[in-house]
């Protein structure tokens, strides 16, 4: 019975519900590169270990292993002694390329304030692949991202993730294979943006009834499907296809469990009405976002499995914001199976993940808790991988995964280290020391004339 | 287990410290005075009513003295938490509780003598919040409200007191795109209305006339013509280079905040003996104003002589500036001079009796866990005016209230 209905399922995505699966497709082809060897490293793998004087094998853009293997002949090898290497760090939460620098009103792409239910739209149709806050976030060792729309709306769009390597496209940079993110939003936002226009919602409660209804209809989305697709197999010729709704083909997608919820939500006491409203219409929130009170569910949280994307220390901007404290992510990480992400949602932020992280193991020791770099590392690398759906391909230095690597020139939580080189699926895209490996955008290119840099 | 034990220290040091808070002695500290002697490896320190009494080794401590031992640890000045509203703004979105910019308030539109200090909260949350973290001293910043002359404010010790200001009133100045949209549209206009302003201020205008400025507002902006302290937020280097030859022609003592594009122009900015508050944090060209923004700012500054300090981390991050330091020296600025930004020099630039730790000056110092710089440590003790300082803010107390796993009565209840 479970069988049929998993074939269903599947056989609904390639028919119908969820036809916006094959559109804008990945083009992202890595960059060619060659076998490279690291050798005699500090190692972070991002999944909990640390190895002392370690060498690790990229080839054809894949981890070989870590530790001690064969090398194969043809093989660079780069000498990391005292540097440390770790996975491409991760930002499931960024706004670049769609409020990219420089931040003028022609560029604000990211949030359609137009309606409180924007399903419809897709962060990446916004995604400007020239913002210069790509090259810098590469710089600070970001080889991954999820962009966001912003949290105007109950339902603000799709997130697209995307690998940190430029191209004219943003097609030419979408992560291959990674799923959709779903950008939704709790509390003061909609209810503001909305409220003052004297519109649904302009209240809290207003938030819960629409999310509700909006759910109902896209359980009645896809039950029109399901039929339509029975009378289909049943050879029914005179069958009717439902007119297709791109707001609803995103929500059915995270009926359907492909498209992650990641929920801008700032209070404890509504994440845990979103947590029984996702009982009620029988979907799963994949990550909270912000969450400054998350420290007071960090339980509930760890039993949910839901991860919590988190700053360091963020505090005090809104009257939501006002209960952030330093050790937020040290608490969501404590329970077993907690999921603690460091996320950015800055320009400035994303080049400085790992001083982010630094900041939130400092105050998790000084509370108590014993919290090693092997373990903090994994706040900007596997936590995010699995946040966004992609931690079977990359967030940890295991063989087989992407060879996305930072070698960086001390202990990545200290303030005065920084990223040395970085590999994206093996290819060096940035090095500290040769500008000829160092991506300027096309915005960049030229500007200043005649000052000496 | 060391860091609780030296949090049990800190609360009994505290609890004695309120009974006798006369006189405290630190000893064995790694001591970055900031002076002329710089960094001593190990000195005791003995702090009486309220400033250094002596620096040395082996002091003796008098009868009824706090002791603390510093164990080797970095003791230096309290830290300048930048130009915020600290104290005027309890909640960003909160409009009621922001008071930071005087807006809409009706002709003339020229508001110099609107001063924040009035407005001053010392019981408002950022305040401890930013005071644990090794916070000792805050410009008040007036912001650009409803005209390029925000108003004026002037540095507060975060020790809580209602009236705890010290050195020289500052006015502030907004000037470049951010601003073009509050004088007409038009950098020039920033420029023909600020000259209007100074003339103003020089002379009654005659009856019926136009004016920017009340006869308060010219009184106010007179005050600061012929070496009164002027801060002007700017990041582009031709602006820059105006507002030189403004405070020149007018006698202003020019201080640059933001200053993205100020290493461009750093030869002018050390001969005219203009300081410059910088976030070293900006290397994106936010605007067409900053397209030379880069890291490595603070380090072409500070070799070109231009003095420097921090200011961007806002009002309720305040405590990043330690952060904005850190990144400064991973990008050229030696540590000290990264900590001198910190201490020191805003206290030269605004003229505070602080900013260094020798025998006179006011005892407002601070006991850190490690590298003062290095995002992992905190500070472990704060000392403002000679008093040990509570430890706590109302997030160390949401802290504590969830840090236990279990509670058998609502957490409400817990505190």
């Amino acid at each position: 019975m479970l069988k049929q209905a998993c074939a269903a399922l599947v056989l609904l995505g390639a028919s119908g519900a969820l036809q916006a699966a094959n559109a804008f497709p990945s083009t992202y082809t890595p960059v060619a590169s060659q076998p490279t060897l690291l050798r005699n490293a500090t190692v972070l793998t991002g999944d909990g270990q640390r190895l002392e004087q370690a060498d690790l094998l990229m080839a054809g853009g894949r981890i070989e292993w870590v530790g001690q293997g064969d090398v194969p002949p043809g093989t660079q090898e780069i000498d990391a002694t005292g540097r440390w290497v770790t996975p491409g760090l991760i930002d499931v939460h960024s706004h670049l390329g769609v409020y990219p620098s420089p931040s003028v009103d022609a560029h604000q792409d990211g949030n359609e304030m137009s309606d409180p239910v924007t399903a419809n739209i897709w962060a990446e149709h916004s995604v400007w692949p020239q913002d210069p806050g790509f090259g810098k976030a590469l710089a600070g060792g970001v080889t991954s991202l999820q962009i966001l729309p912003g949290s105007a709306n109950l339902f603000g769009g799709r997130g697209v993730t995307l690998k940190n390597v430029y191209s004219t496209s943003y097609q030419g940079m979408k992560f291959p294979g990674a799923p959709y993110g779903l950008k939704m939003a709790c509390g003061e936002n909609p209810k503001r943006v909305y409220g003052q226009r004297n519109k649904l919602p302009s209240t809290r409660m207003g938030n819960v009834a629409h999310y509700r209804a909006e759910w109902i209809a896209a359980r009645d989305y896809l039950d029109r499907w399901a039929r339509y697709d029975a009378q289909v197999e049943a050879g029914d010729e005179e069958a009717t296809a439902p007119l297709r709704d791109l707001k609803l083909e995103t929500l059915a997608g995270v009926l359907q469990g492909e498209i992650i919820i990641h929920m801008h939500c700032y209070r404890a006491d509504e994440m845990m009405t979103i947590l029984s409203l996702a009982e009620e219409f029988d979907y799963r929130i994949g990550t909270f976002h912000h969450a400054v009170e998350a420290y007071k569910i960090a339980d509930e949280l760890a039993e949910k499995q839901v991860c919590g994307a988190l700053w360091a220390d963020w505090w005090g901007f809104k009257m939501e914001a006002y209960d952030g404290i330093q050790e937020n992510i040290a608490l969501v990480d404590r329970p077993p199976g907690g999921c603690a992400v460091v996320h950015s949602d800055s320009a400035e932020g994303i080049q400085r993940l790992n001083q982010e992280a630094a900041k939130a193991m400092g105050k998790g020791r000084r509370a108590g808790m014993a919290i090693e770099p092997e373990h903090a590392i994994s706040w900007i690398t596997a936590n995010a991988a699995r946040s966004l759906g992609i931690e079977s391909m990359t967030g940890s230095l295991t063989p087989g995964k992407m060879a996305d690597v930072v070698v960086w020139n001390g202990n990545p939580f200290s303030v005065y280290s920084k990223a040395d080189l970085v590999f994206v699926d093996g290819a060096l895209l940035f090095d500290r020391d040769d500008p000829a490996r160092q991506p300027v955008s096309d915005f960049e290119l030229g500007q200043l004339q005649g000052v000496k840099q | 287990m060391k860091t609780l034990q030296w949090t049990l220290a800190a609360v009994l040091l505290c609890c004695h410290a309120v009974a006798s808070a006369d006189t405290l002695l630190i000893r064995n500290a790694q001591l970055h005075t900031m002076t002329a002697a710089g960094t001593l490896a190990s000195a005791d320190i003995l702090v009486r009513n309220g400033r250094i009494a002596e620096i040395g080794s082996d002091l003796r401590a008098p009868e009824d003295s706090t002791e603390l031992d510093a164990a080797g640890r970095p003791v230096t000045p309290a830290l300048f938490a930048g130009i915020t509203a600290l104290g005027l703004n309890e909640i960003d979105m909160v409009w009621p509780s922001v008071d930071s910019a005087v807006t809409q308030i009706g002709s003339p539109p020229m508001r110099p003598e609107f001063n924040v200090v009035s407005a001053y909260n010392p019981h408002s949350s950022p305040i401890p919040v930013t005071r644990i973290e090794g916070f000792g001293f805050s410009l008040l910043g007036a912001m650009a409200g409803g005209s390029i002359i925000g108003g004026q404010g002037r540095t507060v010790l975060l020790d809580g007191g209602y009236d705890s200001f010290q050195g020289d009133p500052v006015l502030f100045i907004a000037l470049g795109e951010s601003a073009s949209t509050l004088a007409g549209g038009s950098r020039a206009a920033q420029w023909m209305v600020l000259e209007q302003a100074v003339a103003e201020s020089e002379s009654t205008p005659r009856h019926g006339e136009h004016t920017l400025l009340t006869r308060e507002g010219r009184a106010a902006l007179k005050g600061y013509t012929r070496s009164g302290t002027v801060v002007f937020s700017v990041h582009r280097a031709s602006d820059i280079l105006q507002v030189l030859a403004f405070a020149e022609r007018h006698g202003f003592r020019a201080v640059i905040e933001g200053g993205a594009e100020a290493w461009m122009v750093a030869a002018q900015l050390a001969d005219a003996e203009v300081p410059v508050l910088l976030d070293p944090l900006q290397n994106l060209p936010d605007s067409f104003d900053m397209l030379g923004a880069r890291l490595d700012n603070a380090a072409l500054l500070h070799a070109a002589g231009v003095r420097i300090s921090f200011s961007g981390a806002g009002t309720h991050h305040a405590r990043k500036q330690r952060q904005l330091a850190g990144v400064a020296a991973a990008n050229g600025l030696a540590r000290d001079a990264a900590l001198a930004a910190l201490t020191r020099n805003p206290a030269e630039i605004f003229g505070l009796p602080g900013g260094r730790l020798e025998r006179g000056v006011p005892a407002d110092l601070v006991i850190w866990s490690g590298d003062p710089l290095e995002l992992v440590e905190s500070a472990d003790h704060v000392i403002l005016g000679g008093r040990l300082q509570p430890m706590r803010s109302r997030q160390t107390e949401l802290r504590d209230r969830y840090l236990p796993v279990d509670a058998t009565l609502p957490r409400a209840y817990i505190r």
